[in-house]
């Protein structure tokens, strides 16, 4: 991400670039980080919904992993993934091991 | 056509509040504004007052909204996009702009309960075309966790701090929802962000509908309510099985609990995960949690009446 200086600064603080914080990448923030395990996905879409951080990437309606530029590794999607028989489909993973 | 409301359809809509928004890991403020923005099959024109949702959704002047977005001051969102809608009105009528649009003003239970309240009221009174969202975390999350009237009885902040002296906030919380309804404002309801079909289809509902429309939204904080980034969904879920945040709408004054929970738990189950109530579960405030508990009681038993559903 550039920083503009003040001086480049839209009068009135107007932002003209729909959605351009995607230019700021907080996957730096995680400690944990989420693990896709596909066999156990029944594509419920939970993970999807409950992301915060719309880091949860779903193609035509199914999900097919992470967006790890931005997931913040709170943990919301692994706790709410339900699975299949009772063997999550998705699991927090200490960063960086 | 109107998208059919399954999360398979909802996903394969844009969601028009972007990655890369400041918001603190796990909070529920972004997952209730993405479920909002998901309901509308209308372009959405919003406000929103200052708050952790404004402040990070939008460091100047990187902005996670798709949607043209304004934030004025603290205390006037709804003010401010009643003269939006009034401005869109009138040049609809002089036939510069054709489309149907939106407006939906969000604002944090401090912006909303308290210093807002005036311009909310009003804003509903004058009969504004336009939904306002709050979405209550309980406190004045964005400058250190401050009690508000949306706080709630007993939680510790840094404002009413649980010592020797008060246990947490004597006072209980302000029922902004009733207060809402008693504008006789067409449509009010009270969703939460774990109930995601229920949250999508009041706010449907409410856009379908002409005139001011409010909803309350719980929003879970980890930060200020003390508990871990992962259990949002999970603690907003255990509000509404507890009935400490029921789920129901009030609509041409009619009112609907739209969740009943098989099985009331007991509120402690809600409070014990959080931090901020810690305090609560010494032996000398034992009177505090059954206090609490008969409030949650009282308010759910008044709601079933009032809908019929006793
Ligand atoms: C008139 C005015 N007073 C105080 C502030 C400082 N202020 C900024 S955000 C905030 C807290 C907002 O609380 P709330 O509305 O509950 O939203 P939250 O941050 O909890 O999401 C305060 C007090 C301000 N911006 N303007
Ligand atoms: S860990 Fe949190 S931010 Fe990352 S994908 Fe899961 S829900 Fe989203
Ligand atoms: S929540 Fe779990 S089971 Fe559901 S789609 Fe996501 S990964 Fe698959
Ligand atoms: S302080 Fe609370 S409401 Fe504010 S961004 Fe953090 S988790 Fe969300
Ligand atoms: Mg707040």
């Amino acid at each position: 991400m550039k920083l503009k200086g003040w001086k480049n600064v839209n009068p009135g603080a107007v932002c003209t670039e729909a959605g351009s914080a995607l230019q700021f990448k907080t996957g730096s923030w995680r400690a944990y980080r989420p693990k896709w395990i596909e066999e156990n996905c029944i594509q419920c879409l939970f993970c999807w919904a409950y992301c915060p951080d719309m880091a949860v990437n779903v193609k035509d309606g199914k999900m097919t992993g992470f967006n790890y530029d931005y997931c913040k590794g709170c943990g919301i999607c692994a706790l709410e993934c339900p699975g299949k028989k009772g063997n999550k489909a998705i699991v927090m993973e200490e960063e960086g091991k | 056509m109107a998208t059919p409301l399954t999360l398979k359809e909802l996903s394969k809509k844009e969601i028009l509040l972007t990655s890369g928004h400041r918001m603190c890991s796990g909070c529920g403020a972004p997952i209730i504004v993405k479920m909002v923005l998901l309901a509308s099959d209308y372009p959405i024109v919003a406000a929103n007052a200052t708050g952790c949702l404004e402040v990070s959704t939008c460091i100047s002047d990187y902005t996670a909204w798709k949607i043209p977005w304004i934030h004025n001051a603290f205390e006037n969102a709804a003010a401010t996009l009643s003269g939006v809608e009034t401005m869109y009105r009138s040049l609809k009528k002089q036939g510069k702009i054709d489309k149907e649009i939106k407006f939906i003003a969000f604002g944090g239970d401090g912006g909303t309960y308290d210093i807002g309240l005036q311009s909310l009221s009003g804003a509903m009174e004058r009969g504004h075309d336009m939904l306002y969202v709050c979405y209550d975390n309980g406190a004045y999350m964005n400058t250190g966790i401050q009690r508000s009237s949306a706080t709630p009885y007993g939680a510790d902040t840094t404002t009413c701090p649980a010592g020797s002296v008060i246990h947490g906030k004597p006072q209980p919380r302000k029922n902004l929802t009733k207060i809402m309804a008693a504008h006789d404002i067409p449509y009010v309801a009270q969703a939460s962000p774990s109930n995601w079909s229920d949250l999508v289809k009041k706010v449907k509902k409410a856009l379908e509908i002409k005139g001011p429309k409010f909803m309350n939204i719980l929003s879970p904080c980890n930060r200020g309510w003390r508990s871990r980034t992962d259990d949002a969904i999970m603690l907003s879920r255990l509000a509404v099985e507890t009935c400490y945040w029921p789920l129901y709408e009030i609509e041409n004054g009619v009112t609907k609990v739209t969740f009943k929970p098989k099985e009331k738990k007991p509120l402690v189950d809600f409070l014990k995960p959080q931090g901020r109530f810690k305090h609560l579960f010494a032996p000398e405030n034992e009177n505090m949690l059954k206090n609490f508990q008969e409030m949650v009681d009282k308010e759910w038993g008044v709601l079933l009446k009032a809908s019929g559903t006793e």
